[in-house]
């Protein structure tokens, strides 16, 4: 049943990545990888939320490992980071990783505290 | 730009299969929570050492097959590794009260996954052009 919930989240995580990082980039004309930015923002914040109710084991398989661990990255991340470093644009590398943890970071701890307010 | 079903079906396919396979490695090495990740480390430094032999190999060789890298790359490695989990991780290792952990993780993740991006771009490049010239091309 974990594994259904699990592939049940990941079928919609992916797709709905992908298609952000399409429209961003239809509308953004630029080379700094705003798309992965901003499904890895949106997915920590949401996975900070899940974690910190908790949810119970059936909603955290679901949304938390499916749809937030599909939603977001490392890999296409760390990609995007090496062709800007590769590209020339070593300053822009170095911003991603920056803005990308600290945006992360921040957005899971929103997550976690909303939770707290939600619960409390 | 245009989307097709064919991708989008690619993409959600390669995904549930990378997600049950993170879902794998996790469950196979758990870990107490605010302890160091070990788990998803691998995860996310294996998949960067994969998407960088992947984007070569689409790149260079399977330039006329459109959906491998929707499925193996966005789809299957998009899908294993994860960005939400590492930093929910890095938060749960200072709530329980170890910043050193919290702080290795964080370090070390970000620069393991572009080293190894960057090592298997590499590699994969000098295999592709050795075979090409063992090859008689």
């Amino acid at each position: 049943m974990t594994l259904l919930l699990v592939a049940l989240g990941a079928a919609v995580g992916a797709p709905l990545r992908y298609l952000t990082d399409r429209l961003i980039r239809a509308r953004h004309d630029s080379v700094f990888p705003w798309g992965t930015l901003a499904v890895n923002v949106a997915g920590s914040l949401l996975l900070g939320f899940v974690i910190g109710l908790p949810a119970g084991p059936a909603l955290t398989a679901l949304l938390g490992t499916g749809l937030c661990g599909a939603l977001t990255t490392y890999s296409t991340f760390s990609y995007e980071t090496l062709r800007l470093a590769q590209d020339g644009a070593r300053f822009l590398a170095v911003v991603n990783v920056a803005v990308s943890l600290a945006a992360g970071l921040t957005a899971a701890m929103i997550g976690l505290l909303l939770a707290q307010i939600f619960t409390a | 730009m245009l989307t097709t079903w064919p991708v989008l079906a690619a993409v959600s396919a390669g995904g549930v299969l990378g997600a049950l396979a993170r879902h794998a490695i996790a469950t196979a090495l758990p870990h107490p929570p605010g302890a160091f990740a070990w788990s998803i480390l691998l995860v996310n430094v294996s998949g960067c050492l994969l998407i960088g032999v992947l984007m070569v190999l689409v790149v260079e060789v399977w330039t006329d097959r459109p959906l491998v890298r929707p499925f193996l790359g966005v789809g299957v490695l998009g899908g294993y590794t994860t960005f939400s989990t590492y930093a929910v991780e890095v938060h749960q290792a200072m709530a329980a009260g170890r910043p050193a952990t919290a702080l290795l993780y964080l370090a070390i993740t970000p620069a393991a996954a572009v080293l190894a991006a960057w090592a298997g771009a590499a590699l994969t490049g000098r295999a592709v052009r050795a075979f090409r010239r063992g090859d008689g091309g």
